[in-house]
Order: structure tokens, then sequence, then C-alpha cells
């Protein structure tokens, strides 16, 4: 059996939710995608404090549509889940509770309306390239899952740059907004690949076992490579003072995130995890009554039903 | 008052309770009572806003003034917003959210079917195009209402405050004025007497399977024609019109 798991990885075949797989495989896959779907739900917050202010009508409207597509992320992600045998009560329990983890990004505050320029820009950005390569993950539901997320997360980037681009071409106030807006989110935007690989401890079996096909500085720095020249032409600076093209590398040299910063976001202690948290366990909470009048009324429908037979 | 005011005016009325109706659901999102119901009530936000849009587009239009559609959500004030009172009232829990959603829904379904035959071309074809997403959204809210009504003892609870709560604000909904009787005239605007008692109707309907009673001798709050509002609408409009008010001479 476990052969047989090998020889499907081996020939590149995808793992499907009724094969065999070890536990420690399923295990790091549960961990994995619900982490990425806890991330989808949280981060409808950041944006979403933005829905009521955004400062035109179609601004408006894209952002409620792009916030709705991350919620429907959220779904898909929640549904690959289920399919190796947990909950979705079990999963939003873990996160609530703080068992499980969420990208550490979404701890983040949105200040002004040229944050969610930079989240779709930056954080839809880096996002992508970790999802690229996750549409050749070695499970097919999260594959498949992933194939429908890129097509949105890349529309997402677009829609983020384009209102960043219109802020640097704006009036002086919005210019500086939008560079504010970079200078914060470029750090907490690197870290999101996760720590340096020589510092992480789930990397190598997640590609070993062809879950993961990059590492988190492969990732970094094809993220770096690709941002830089955006920023450059729209006229705003990546806040680092070592970054510097290198030729032999054919890429750019960049200077270490405050590793220090994320840890500490990570153990709860960003500028939003209470908040973050606490609003999503406050909805679970004030949701009860509503799910579960929905229960009793589908049973009372059963029972009626029933009774006329 | 010219046709073309009057013609001003009513789109306005449509376009504001729109507007003020998606400001308020689209303060759930992400906290709503669980994903599907928090994805629902966002998309019902973006339809609203849709709507809108398009209405502003036409009333900028017929003013011929210059202003277009984000002038018209932005740049203006709270005596001059002309969405009906209900559509402003705050989300409290879900059974108001949803009950407030449900009523209004029942009038535009019925409202929408019959602008659908107004003369002007315009407003026929925004008519046309929004009735298939109101019929949606009227499905969802009413289904919800009678689950909740008739689910738990404490959702019928909730349910019965909230009717208790918000029945005051849906007389004025079909009170008419100058406008009305010049478009009327015209074949443009839709008589709301035409479509009250359907209104009614749909209403007591859901409402009974929901198990729930309608408040006896009820005071009808009024006052949107005229744009007197209640207290809600001059928060709401601070926090949706900050930005574009803040920078007036900035482009987004
Ligand atoms: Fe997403
Ligand atoms: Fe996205």
């Amino acid at each position: 059996m476990d052969a047989n798991f090998e020889a499907k990885l081996a020939r590149n075949e995808n793992i499907e939710p009724k094969d065999w797989m070890p536990d420690i495989y399923r295990k790091h896959l549960i961990r994995q995608v619900s982490q990425h779907a806890h991330s989808e739900i949280i981060g409808m917050l950041p944006e979403g404090n933005w829905i009521t202010r955004a400062p035109s009508l179609r601004a408006k409207m894209v952002l409620i549509a792009k916030v709705q597509d991350e919620g429907g992320h959220g779904l898909y992600l929640y549904t690959a889940a289920e399919s190796l045998n947990i909950s979705r009560e079990e999963l939003l329990e873990q996160l609530h509770t703080g068992k499980a983890k969420y990208s550490s990004i979404f701890n983040y505050p949105t200040l002004t309306w040229a944050d969610i320029g930079a989240i779709g820009w930056l954080v839809d950005g880096a996002a992508i390239m970790n999802q690229v390569m996750l549409q050749r993950t070695s499970y097919g539901p999260y594959a498949r899952a992933m194939v429908r997320i890129c097509k949105e997360e890349s529309f997402h980037q677009r829609q983020g740059y384009e209102i960043t681009c219109k802020l640097a071409a704006g009036t002086k106030e919005q210019k500086e907004m939008a560079q504010d807006a970079l200078n914060r989110f470029w750090w907490p935007t690197l870290m999101m690949f996760g720590p340096p690989d020589a510092a992480s401890s789930n990397s190598e079996n997640a590609i070993k076992w062809k879950i993961k096909r990059e590492s988190n500085d492969q990732l970094r720095q094809r993220f770096v490579n690709q941002t830089v020249p955006q920023a450059e032409l729209i006229g705003l600076t990546i806040p680092d003072k070592n970054l510097e093209w290198n030729e032999a590398k054919k890429g750019y040299d960049f200077s270490d995130p405050d590793w220090k910063e994320f840890n500490n976001v990570i153990h709860g202690n960003g500028p939003c995890n209470r908040e973050r948290l606490g609003a999503r366990v406050k909805a679970h909470e004030n949701g009860r009554w509503v799910r579960e009048a929905a229960i009793a009324y589908a049973e009372k429908r059963k029972q009626k039903a029933a009774a006329y037979q | 008052m010219t046709k073309q005011e009057a013609l001003f005016n009513y789109c306005l009325r449509l376009a504001d309770t729109s507007l003020i109706l998606a400001q308020r659901n689209a303060e759930w999102c992400g906290h709503g009572p669980f994903l599907e119901e928090d994805l629902a009530l966002t998309n019902l936000s973006l339809d609203l806003i849709g709507q809108a849009n398009s209405i502003y587009q036409y009333a900028a239009q017929v003013e011929g003034k210059a202003r277009n559609e984000d002038d018209l959500a932005y740049h203006r004030s709270e005596r001059e917003f002309l969405n009906t009172l209900i559509a402003e009232q705050s989300n409290g829990d879900y059974a108001k959210t949803i009950l407030r959603q449900f009523f209004c829904d029942t009038f535009d379904f019925y409202f929408y079917a019959e602008l659908v035959k107004s003369k002007d071309e315009t407003l026929s074809a925004i008519a046309e195009k929004s009735i298939k997403e109101i019929t949606y959204h009227l499905r969802h809210t009413s289904s919800w209402v009678e689950r909740l009504g008739d689910g738990t003892e404490e959702s019928h609870t909730r349910m019965q405050d909230a009717l208790n709560e918000i029945w005051r604000f849906t007389g004025e909904m079909f009170e008419m004025n100058e406008v009305d009787t010049i478009l009327i005239k015209e074949g443009i605007a839709v008589d709301l007497n035409s479509i009250k008692s359907k209104w009614e109707s749909k209403s007591k309907e859901i409402l009974d399977r929901a198990t729930i009673k309608i408040p006896a001798n009820a005071f009808m709050q009024r006052g949107s024609r005229e744009a007197k509002h209640t207290e809600h609408l001059g928060f709401i409009l601070a926090e949706m019109q900050s930005l574009p008010r803040a920078l007036p001479d900035a482009k987004w």
C-alpha cells in the first residue's frame, strides 16, 4: 500500500480522498489546507473594513466582489479539507481556540484606502506565487481547488495594482498614501513566504510529498523580482536600502525581513491578532441561534412530511 | 416642478434606497452567522450597488449638470438623500436584517415588475435587469423569515421583536407626492397604490408561515419623501462619504 502511494507520487499522479495515504501526510494536509481556508476567511476582515468607505461606487463594487471571492475560496478549501475526514465544525473550533494558524499578514491593520490597493497588489501577488505551485500539489481536491482560486487571485492582483497606480498618479495626498501603504505592507508580505529555508521545519516533508514544489526562499526571490519593476513603473520606492539588482543571479538582492516581528505576530502579538480572531469568534457565537433555528426548522419540516405519509 | 425635475427626484429615490440598503448589508461582510450566508448577503449588497450605480448614472444624465454617479452618491447631504427610512435602519441581529431586506425585496419585486412597463426606456431596461436579481433575493429572504420565525423559541422571539421594531417603517414605502403624480401621467412611474395590496398579501403570507404577528394599530413613521430621515442616515453618510469629502480633488 505504502509502495503504491510512493509510486503514485513518483508518477506525479494525484492522491485522491479514497486512496490510502500515510497518516502524517493526511495530518500535514489538514494543517495546510485548513490554514489556507482560515486565511481566506480572516482575510475578509481587513479588506471588509473598507467596503463601507470605498471612495467610488465602482471601487465599492470591485472590493465587495473581491472579498466575496475570498469567502468563496474559503468554502472550496474547507470542502477540500473535509475530504480528509475532518468536519467544518472541528476546523472552525481549531481556528477559534488558536490551535490552527492563518496567514500572519492579516494581523496587520488596513489604515487607509491605499492599503486596499497594497493588499491586492502585494498580498494577493504573493499568494499567487504559492498558489500557482499548489495547482500541481499531490492531493487532488486541493490541487483542483487551487486551479479555480488562482484565476481569481490574479484578477485581484491586477485590481490591487490598478488602485495603487491610480493613487500613485493622483494628488499629493494620494501619492503619499500609496507610498505609505507600500512601506507598511512590503515587509509583512515578504514574511508571507514563511521563514528562511534553513529554519523552516515543515518545508522538507512538504517537498518530499510533492505538496510543495518550491522552497520559501525561491518563492520569495521570485516575488521580489516580479514586484520591484512594478513599483518603479509607477514611481513608488521599495522601502529597502539594500535592494539591488544582482546580474550574476539574475535577481534582486534584498534585506531580510525582521523575523523577530514575524515570530511575534505568529505568536499572537501582531497589531490585530486579537481583533481578527475576536471578530471571527463573535460572528460564530452570534450566529449560533441562526444555525440552530435552521436545523430546528428543517427537523420540523421533516416530521411534518413524515406525518403526511 | 418640471417633468425633468420629477424624473431626477424619482431616480434618486430609487438609487438612494438601493445604495443605503447595500451599505447596511455590507456591514455584515465577514461577520455573518455562517460562511454561506455571509456570502449570500454580500452578494445581495453587490447587486443593490449595481442597481444604484445604473440609476445614478441615468439620474446624472437627466439632471444634465455635469455631475456623475459618484457626485450624486458622495456629495449630497442627509437632507438631500431620498432613500426610504426602512433602508437606513440599523442591522440589529440577523432577524432584523433579514426582515428589513424581506420587506424591501417584496416591495422591489412588485415595483420593478411594474417599472418594466415604464415608457421611460432606460428605467424599463434597468428594471428588466434588476428583476432577475430581486426574484432571487426575495426567495432567499422569504425562506429565512420563515425559517427563523418557525425555528427555535429564541429565533421566533427574535423575529417577532424585529417585526415589532421595523413594521412602522413599511408604510411610507407606498407614499406618493407631486413627483409620482407628474410621472404617472407620463406613463413613467409606477402607481404605488397598485402594488400595495400585493405587497401586503405577500408579506402576510410569509409572516403567517413564520408564525409571527403584525403589531396591531402600529403608527407608521414617514418623512423620507421630504428627505427627513431618522438619525441613522447622517452616520451612514459620514462614513460612506468620508474619503471623497476629505480629498475633493482626488480621482479614485
Ligand atoms: Fe483568496
Ligand atoms: Fe485574493
